[in-house]
């Protein structure tokens, strides 16, 4: 057994989080910043840091991720970080000639209490932020929040830098996708072009963390949204926020600073989010939803009713961000399923609030934590076990441990390919979320048939 | 050592130096200068200078990570049977979590806690009021829940920032709860680079667990392993021809080891460093402390690894042990060099460049020119002078501010347990055949002149070798597989193996024979561009003649 200590009776814990359920904000800052153009990150910290993240979202896309650090030493942890940053800036506007640098802060940073904004005015005054680069900020302490949070943060980080209003507003939408794969984002923009809705996207990985083989390598790639797309958020008719987590401080600040009017809406996956995307997106816009989105629709509607004999009743544990895990736990009750043991480590108790009314018609119990880690989501599911596990690659010692069928979703996925190039958002994302659970499903079930009972048909 | 053979290279190297420097603001390059050295072996095996272990530009895209990582991550992170809480903000603990590749193998019954992440989560208040109590709290739980035999206690950035004693907590612990605890100021900040995580690890590794076990393993022969932390199972295939050899394997630092290992290290009569970087430390104290003395082995390579078990050998002098050997080898080699003859023809006249860790970049050297590949630019992470140029010139390397606030610690014979390891008659027998002991004389003596060695490559300075030079195969880590790939030059990480190995041994050796020759022959590397941008001009008509 690989996770042979944790034992069904489960004990109370104050201080000791157990293999957890989120990592910190840094991460979720570095990934944003990734999603605008000509943009290098960096790590405002100890080397260890940058090199962790790197690591962990270079593992996830299987593509390079650049990113700068101010390689903090004892010195600089006394003294602040100051000269450190000031001397990274010029460095890498020197060498790597990015476009914008997003820096973000770390548990370390933030402790010994260093000024960006202050810092960042003194190395424009100093001469080392060449004219027409930028130089944008985020506050993440990895003692607040999650790589949800941290994600977040570095969006507010984009239009604190970039956003201007002129007064004469430019009839796009923005949208903001949330901590959503690059194939998302890209499904997402192709949604809203098919329903003719003009937006800006930000952040947009895509294009960036799965980009193709040329034989060079970019490191500023064709992707992101661009630096004058950000300025003119400010004009913009409205603001889409998909995902109150992940988004919607964003699209609040919009609304707050220059009166762009913001709508959250759940992350568009499944059935049901997916519907209330499209008709925003088409109530906004003033448009008929086009035949062609119609027609995904269909699809996806006439699968569920030709696969849903296997979902019904089939008991789901997942773990995940809660922008994610509120929109698949509404999917999984559309597919008749029951998602039993849901579990997020980013705090925020109406992330338990939702789930609880998504699940109010479940013939079982639902066990729901924000905050929590899996641990306790395995030793849940010793007590009351699953037919199908939703979550990142950690889940796999779970999978083996108690011979559960495991979807992969969310981050980080270090094991397998696709997330990055297939969406599941949008009705085509919807259509290959239902591939793959019925996958796993009825492998299981051909498994575990007697030969008596083998079927060729399903 | 001298009369090095001569390297010819397309690119002459000091005009390579020159391209990677002009880019860089003159105070970086006037540090980057140091650090970009063209080997050239005299007498004596004396190599010019590289300035290594010092701070890393702040923003160059640096390989290197931190203290923390060093310490929880490298040194004990493959211990199965302690139960190792990071003491600060989520990030660090989920970072370090199961990444490495160590492998363990659990006996039926046995603990395993590597699949697990224990942390503390810090949050806002913890910072502000201090994490003392929940420290304590977090100790107390893990052990009402798992009954480790140990636990240990790893510190993150603000631990030392807000000054949380761990080493108060662990004490107090220790002595409510009964079982060892003790604790790692390894907060990410300090030093340059993981190499002080290790010096940290190493430190209270020996303080606090070296030595509490009187029993060791029993054998004729019996050795630590130092430095070797099984990565894809590299510390199996080093048991495996071991226990062939009838050598006895006490304790490994620390791949597939386990705490009482640790405790009892100090049973064994000959101390073997792997990786001379991370581990040196702990064998100087305790050939101090104990009078176990070390000497230098490397089992990358087959060559390399009959070189290090005949050393082994000649080291206890009996002539039983080292026919045994001789019979070992015999019987270990057919297999390895069929599988040389039949890649040979693909990697012959190849070349490689290794950037990585504080020995590996070394290491492997062995392996690229057991299948007639030429090294022709290396260097390391977070090494240190001596892991470059050799052990003759630690005296003369200089402590600077960052190595300085790390602990020497101050070690004495122990009364009871120091034990000197060979007679009088031994070291006349080691003087006549030259055997030596702490003998490692560094990568640069060893590589061709006109190598570029490069210590903390960044990724600017990568892309450019890359463009330079070509090379067939590169060798670094996860951060920069992929940009090195997307020039369309395959790497190979030589932490994790690209999640194959073991390529320690014998069988490693033809296991990295195999990926080697498959990555230097893989399709897919002629076919990054498509038919019609290879000939792109276009047809007048549309035809189908």
């Amino acid at each position: 057994m690989l996770l042979r200590h944790t034992p069904k009776e489960i004990k109370e814990r104050s201080a000791l989080t157990i293999n957890p359920a989120k990592t910190c904000q840094p991460i979720g800052a570095m990934y944003a910043a990734l999603g605008v153009h000509g943009c290098l990150p960096h790590s405002h910290g100890s080397q260890g840091c940058c090199a962790y993240h790197r690591s962990a979202l270079t593992r996830h896309y299987k593509e390079p991720i650049s990113a700068g650090t101010s390689s903090f030493t004892e010195g600089s942890s006394v003294f602040g970080g100051q000269a450190n940053l000031i001397s990274a800036i010029e460095t890498m506007f020197t060498v790597y000639e990015p476009d914008v640098i997003a820096v973000h802060t770390t548990c370390l940073s933030e402790t010994i209490g260093d000024d960006l904004t202050q810092i960042r005015e003194k190395a424009r005054g100093e001469g080392k932020i060449p004219p027409g680069k930028y130089v944008i900020l985020a506050n993440t302490p990895s003692y607040v929040g999650s790589h949800v949070t941290g994600f977040s943060t570095m969006v507010v980080g984009m239009l604190k830098g970039f956003a201007a209003s002129t007064g004469k507003k430019n009839g796009k939408i923005n949208i903001i996708p949330g901590y959503v794969e690059p194939s998302d984002m890209t499904e997402i923009k192709r949604l809203c072009t098919e329903i003719g809705v003009p937006t800006i996207l930000f952040p947009d990985t895509s294009g960036v963390v799965n980009g193709p083989m040329t034989g060079e390598f970019q490191m500023f790639p064709k992707g992101g949204t661009t630096t004058d797309e950000l300025i003119a958020t400010g004009d913009a008719k409205g603001t889409i926020a998909l995902g109150e987590w992940a988004s919607a401080e964003a699209a609040r600040y919009l609304d707050s600073t220059f009166k762009v009017p913001c709508k959250i809406l759940d992350l568009p996956i499944g059935l049901d989010a997916t519907d209330r995307f499209v008709d925003a997106l088409r109530t906004i816009a003033g448009v008929s939803v086009p035949d062609s989105v119609n027609l995904q629709r269909g699809q996806l509607v006439d699968i569920i009713a030709d696969y849903e004999q296997y979902f019904h009743g089939k008991k789901v544990a997942l773990a995940g961000d809660p922008d994610q895990l509120i929109s698949l736990v509404e999917f999984l009750t559309t597919l008749g399923m029951c998602p039993v043991h849901v579990v997020t480590g980013t705090p925020g108790s109406r992330f338990e609030t939702r789930i609880k009314e998504l699940t109010a018609d479940s013939p079982y119990p639902v066990n729901v934590k924000a905050g929590g880690d899996l641990f306790h989501l395995h030793q849940w599911i010793k007590n009351e076990p699953v037919d199908l596990l939703i979550g990142n690659t950690y889940l796999k010692y779970i999978a083996r441990d108690e011979d559960i069928p495991l979807v992969r979703h969310g981050f980080p996925i270090l094991d397998r390919m696709g997330h990055s190039y297939f969406p599941t958002v949008g009705y085509t994302g919807a259509m290959r979320l239902i591939e793959k659970f019925l996958g796993v499903i009825l492998d299981r079930a051909d498994r575990d048939a007697t030969e008596t009972k083998f079927e060729l048909v399903y | 050592m001298s009369n090095k053979e001569e390297l010819t290279l397309q690119v002459d190297p000091e005009k390579a130096r020159q391209d990677m420097l002009a880019k860089y603001p003159p105070k970086v390059a006037r540090k980057r200068a140091k650090q970009i050295v063209i080997n050239e072996v005299a007498e004596e095996g004396m190599v010019p200078e590289v300035s290594s272990n010092v701070r890393t530009i702040p923003g160059i895209i640096t390989m290197r990570g931190c203290t923390y990582a060093g310490c929880k991550g490298v040194i004990l992170g493959p211990t199965r049977d302690i139960v190792n809480i990071t003491h600060g903000p989520i990030g660090c603990g989920f970072y370090s979590w199961l990444t490495r590749r160590n492998q363990t193998a659990t006996p039926e019954g046995g603990e395993n806690f590597m699949t697990y992440c224990f942390s503390t989560d810090m949050q806002e208040s913890d910072i502000v009021f201090g994490g003392e109590k929940k420290l304590r709290a977090a100790v107390k739980e893990a052990y009402e829940i798992f009954h480790p035999k140990a636990i240990a206690i790893f510190s993150t950035c603000p631990v030392g920032l807000i000054g949380d004693d761990v080493h108060a907590v662990a004490r107090d612990m220790k002595e409510e709860l009964g079982i060892n605890i003790f604790g790692f100021s390894c907060e990410g900040y300090k030093g340059v680079s993981q190499s002080a995580g290790h010096h940290i690890a190493n430190n209270q590794v020996f303080k606090h667990v070296v030595g509490q076990k009187d029993e060791g393993k029993k054998g004729k022969y019996v050795i630590n392993m130092l430095g070797e932390y099984n990565i894809g199972g590299d510390a199996f295939e080093i048991d495996r021809f071991m226990e062939k050899c009838g050598i006895t394997i006490n304790a490994t630092f620390s791949g597939n080891s386990t705490y009482d290992q640790f405790a009892s290290a100090h049973t064994a009569d000959l101390n073997c460093i792997m990786c001379h970087r991370s581990i040196n430390y702990v064998a100087e104290m305790m050939e101090v402390k104990y009078g176990i003395p070390w000497i230098k082995v490397n089992f990358i390579g087959a060559k390399s690894s009959a070189k290090s078990l005949r050393k082994i050998a000649q080291y206890f002098g009996d002539k039983a042990l080292m026919e045994r050997v001789e019979e070992v080898i015999a019987e270990e080699m057919p297999a390895v060099e069929q599988v040389l003859e039949e890649v040979l023809p693909i990697t012959r006249g190849k070349t490689a460049m290794l950037f990585v860790g504080g020995s590996r970049a070394h290491h492997y050297q062995d392996l690229f020119a057991e299948m007639d590949m030429k090294t022709i630019s290396a260097g390391y992470e977070f090494a240190h002078r001596d892991d470059y140029e050799g052990r003759k010139v630690l005296p003369g390397i200089k402590v600077d501010a960052d190595s300085r606030n790390i602990e020497e610690l101050v070690v004495e014979p122990d009364p009871e347990r120091y034990r000197k390891r060979y007679t009088a008659e031994d070291e006349k027998r080691f003087a006549e055949t030259g055997f030596k002991f702490k003998d490692y004389e560094g990568m640069m003596p060893e590589m061709s002149n006109k190598t570029l060695i490069i210590d903390d490559l960044n990724q600017y300075e990568a892309d450019r070798l890359v463009e330079l030079y070509k090379p067939d195969v590169f060798c670094a880590g996860i951060k920069e597989k992929y940009s090195i790939q997307k020039m369309g030059i395959p790497l190979k990480q030589l932490h994790s193996y690209d999640y194959g190995g073991p390529y320690a041994g014998f069988k490693g050796a033809i296991n990295f024979y195999r990926d080697i020759s498959r990555m230097v022959q893989t399709k897919i590397w002629s076919k990054v561009k498509a038919p019609w941008q290879k000939k792109p001009e276009l047809a007048a008509t549309y035809a189908w003649e």
